[in-house]
Parts: C-alpha cells; sequence; structure tokens
C-alpha cells in the first residue's frame, strides 16, 4: 500500500476505510435482521430437503410443542376487516387504536374473549403472557372461524385489486397473489395435533399447505 | 479524516501548523472500531441462522361415505408411524399373516430410502433423465420452464410403474416423523402418496410388536 501517507514518527494505520466497511456493514445487517417482529412462540420445525422459498401470501397457523394452535395473516387490511367482524359475532368492540395494533402483531394464541386484552399488553407483557392457544374443539371452534373468515375477506379484497388492475390496463398476476396456507409446528408436536388444525381446513374444501421447514443438506 | 488534514498548511509555516493540528485532530478510534465488529459479528450471526423454506403438502378431502379408500394395488405399499420415531411398513393389502417389516429414516439399507428406491427405480431414473435434459433446454422464459417442466415430470411422477405410498401415522407419532418421510418420499420422486388415518386392524398390528 504505497499509496497510504505514513505520518514520520507514528506507526499508525489508517483505519477509515475499514471503519467506513465495518458501519456500512453493520448498517446494513441492522436494517435488514430487525425486520421480523418477536412472535409469541417458539418453534422449532423439522428440517427438510425441500428449497422451496415460503409464499408471499399467506395464513399462518403454528403449532408449539404442547400442541397449542396460532394463528397469523400477513395481509394488514384484511387482519383489520377480519378482526372487526369476529369483534361482531363475538359481540366485542375494538378501537382505531387497538386495531391498528391488532394489525401489527404476529401471531396470536388467544381465545376471542382474551384478545383485547392481549392486544393492549405492552410488548414485553406480551412477551410473558402464556398464551393459552386458539380454541379448536368443536363446540367453539375459534380457529376455523378466524380461517375462514381470512379467507373469504382476502379473496375479496384479491378481486377488488384484480378489478382495479384491470379498469388502470395493469397485469394483475393472480397465481403470485393466492393466499397460501402454512402450518409451521415444532418437530416434537404430536401429530394428531397437527392432524387436528389439518383437518379444520380440510372441512373447508382446503387441501394443500406449506409445511414450514429449516433447511436440510441432503445426505 | 486526520490524515487529510497532512497535505495542509504549505508555504513557511508549514512546520508549526502542522504540529499544532496533529495533535489536535487525531482521535483513537480502537473503541469505536471495537464496537463496530462486535455489532457487525453480532448482526452476522443472528440474521443468517435458520432459513425458513417450505415443503407442499397435500392431504386428502374426507370421503363422503364411510369407505375407506382402497388402493391397495399390487405396486402398492404403506408405511406406518409409531411412538418413540419407530416407522414399519408392508406392501400390498393387510392381510392377518402380513408381517411388518422395521425401517428407520437414514439412508442406510434398512433405512425407507432403500424401501423407496427399489419400488420407484423406473420413476426415479425417469426423472433423473428429464433433469438431464433440462439442462439442455433452450426456452428463453422462466415461466415457460418450470410450466414445461412441471407437466413432464407430473406425467412420469402419476405414471402406470409408480410407486403408490400410503403414509398412516398413529397418534403418539410425532410431526417430525411425517415430514421426514414427506421427504423421503420427495427425494424419491413418489408422487403418488396420500397422508391418511390408521384402521383399527393396523393399530393392533403395531401394537402387537412393541
Amino acid at each position: 500500500m504505497p499509496k497510504i501517507k505514513m505520518p514520520k514518527n507514528s506507526p499508525t494505520l489508517d483505519m477509515t476505510p475499514m471503519v467506513d466497511l465495518a458501519f456500512l456493514l453493520v448498517t446494513f445487517f441492522m436494517l435488514t435482521a430487525t425486520m421480523k417482529a418477536t412472535e409469541p412462540v417458539v418453534v422449532d420445525a423439522p428440517s427438510s430437503t425441500q428449497s422451496k422459498a415460503i409464499p408471499d401470501n399467506y395464513i399462518l397457523v403454528t403449532i408449539n410443542k404442547e400442541g397449542t394452535a396460532f394463528f397469523s395473516i400477513t395481509n394488514t387490511n384484511v387482519r383489520k376487516k377480519v378482526l372487526a367482524s369476529m369483534g361482531e359475532k363475538y359481540g366485542v368492540k375494538f378501537t382505531e387504536k387497538e386495531t391498528l395494533k391488532f394489525a401489527a402483531m404476529t401471531s396470536f394464541g388467544v381465545p376471542f374473549k382474551d384478545l383485547k386484552n392481549y392486544i393492549n399488553l405492552s410488548e414485553s407483557k406480551k412477551a410473558e403472557y402464556a398464551s393459552p392457544g386458539i380454541p379448536t374443539d368443536s363446540t367453539d371452534n375459534q380457529l376455523d372461524q378466524w380461517i375462514f373468515s381470512s379467507y373469504s375477506f382476502y379473496q375479496s379484497d384479491l378481486i377488488s385489486k384484480r378489478e382495479e388492475a384491470k379498469t388502470k390496463n395493469e397485469f394483475f398476476d393472480t397465481k403470485k397473489n393466492a393466499l397460501k396456507f402454512a402450518i409451521k409446528a415444532d418437530a416434537e408436536a404430536p401429530y394428531v395435533k397437527v392432524k387436528k388444525v389439518v383437518d379444520i381446513f380440510t372441512d373447508r374444501e382446503i387441501y394443500t399447505f406449506n409445511m414450514i421447514t429449516t433447511m436440510e443438506e441432503r445426505k | 479524516m486526520a490524515e487529510i488534514q497532512e497535505g495542509g498548511g504549505g508555504g513557511g509555516g508549514k512546520h508549526q501548523k502542522k504540529r499544532a493540528k496533529k495533535s489536535s485532530t487525531r482521535i483513537d478510534m480502537t473503541p469505536m472500531v471495537d464496537l463496530a465488529f462486535l455489532l457487525l459479528t453480532f448482526f452476522i450471526l443472528t440474521s443468517t441462522f435458520a432459513k425458513s423454506k417450505a415443503t407442499d403438502l397435500s392431504f386428502p378431502a374426507k370421503p363422503k361415505d364411510d369407505q375407506p379408500i382402497s388402493k391397495d394395488k399390487a405396486n402398492g405399499i404403506t408405511i406406518l408411524l409409531g411412538e418413540n420415531n419407530k416407522v414399519y411398513w408392508y406392501p400390498g393389502a393387510l392381510t392377518p399373516d402380513k408381517v411388518l417389516t422395521k425401517a428407520d429414516y437414514s439412508s442406510s439399507k434398512d433405512g425407507l430410502r432403500a424401501v423407496f428406491s427399489i419400488g420407484n427405480k423406473k420413476v426415479y431414473d425417469k426423472m433423473q433423465n428429464l433433469k438431464a435434459d433440462a439442462k439442455k433446454w433452450t426456452y428463453k422464459d422462466d415461466a415457460v420452464f418450470d410450466s414445461i417442466y412441471k407437466y413432464k415430470s407430473k406425467e412420469i411422477k402419476g405414471g402406470e410403474d409408480a410407486l403408490v405410498v400410503i403414509v398412516k401415522a398413529d397418534d403418539k407419532a410425532s410431526y417430525k416423523n411425517v415430514i421426514d418421510v414427506v421427504d423421503e418420499l420427495n427425494i424419491s420422486e413418489i408422487g403418488k402418496f396420500v397422508i391418511v388415518d390408521m384402521t383399527p386392524e393396523e393399530k393392533a398390528k403395531l401394537d402387537a410388536l412393541k
């Protein structure tokens, strides 16, 4: 490195480019790493050699080790509508602020009667909250309600988007925007619990799923 | 930054000015660099862990009447998943004298991979040929390539000589077992498989092996 001017008496090295690079990388990793919000449920998904990317729009049902079910949908617009319609059904009113909070939330696993309280918890309290899971028994199948309601709102949203694209004469990729159904279960979860969730979907005539797995090298 | 100042000044007062600036502008950057690299290491390590991927899986519709799905063809095998990661299989239809064969999830000669590769050899070879051929295809559009590849592989996997696999999981089987079997099926290029409930006869056979 002959270009660097060395001070006569001190052996110091010019660290500026290195620091520049280090901070650039720090900034990059910080921005890309903090995108994902904390989930209320930690799930250790099984590994698989499949390398299909996760779809853009999906309903996610997470099942933890004990078989507790959590629900999430990616589309925030649909989230708000679903909350309102579910609230009407169960006779709970949500304020504008609560709706916005709910839209920004990730998965949740609380029965509808506790949802209002859960939404208003602070982030740190939410992390400590022991979620009882969304009820899935046949007498009060709230998971089915969430899935069905989200699915119908998503479909109507999709149709209006397509119509809008049509009027503007733009191409609308229906296949890419289609709603997928993802199930993320813990590797140790009993299969019966997963089966129960799958049955809720198949009762609604939904048969194809994206099972969320982690990458594994082929042996 | 500090170094840029070095060339400044000029003329007669060069020497004096230089000394004065030197003492005031040079900052010890070491702690900052330490911190920067610490953060860098932290973010690199936390961000690249656990890449999530998806595995496609289809489940059958509930049979309309109480009749069980009968797929007891000659080229069909049934996989039974028990508790504690145990896995057994038998070919064809279940008769009272049929013996369940023990297998495992490894790629050894007793593993499921070996079982599948024997039964599905023709289809597997055809798929390998298709993959080799696909490398020579010259479609400009990726979407065209994908749809042709999908169609051809579907045709091979759904062919007459494809192995039919029925996967039946016990109540105590873990979700990981099911995903492992599905993964093995995908590796062995088996497209004709179905995940259904276990019949009482099969359950009795499985329990008898304990």
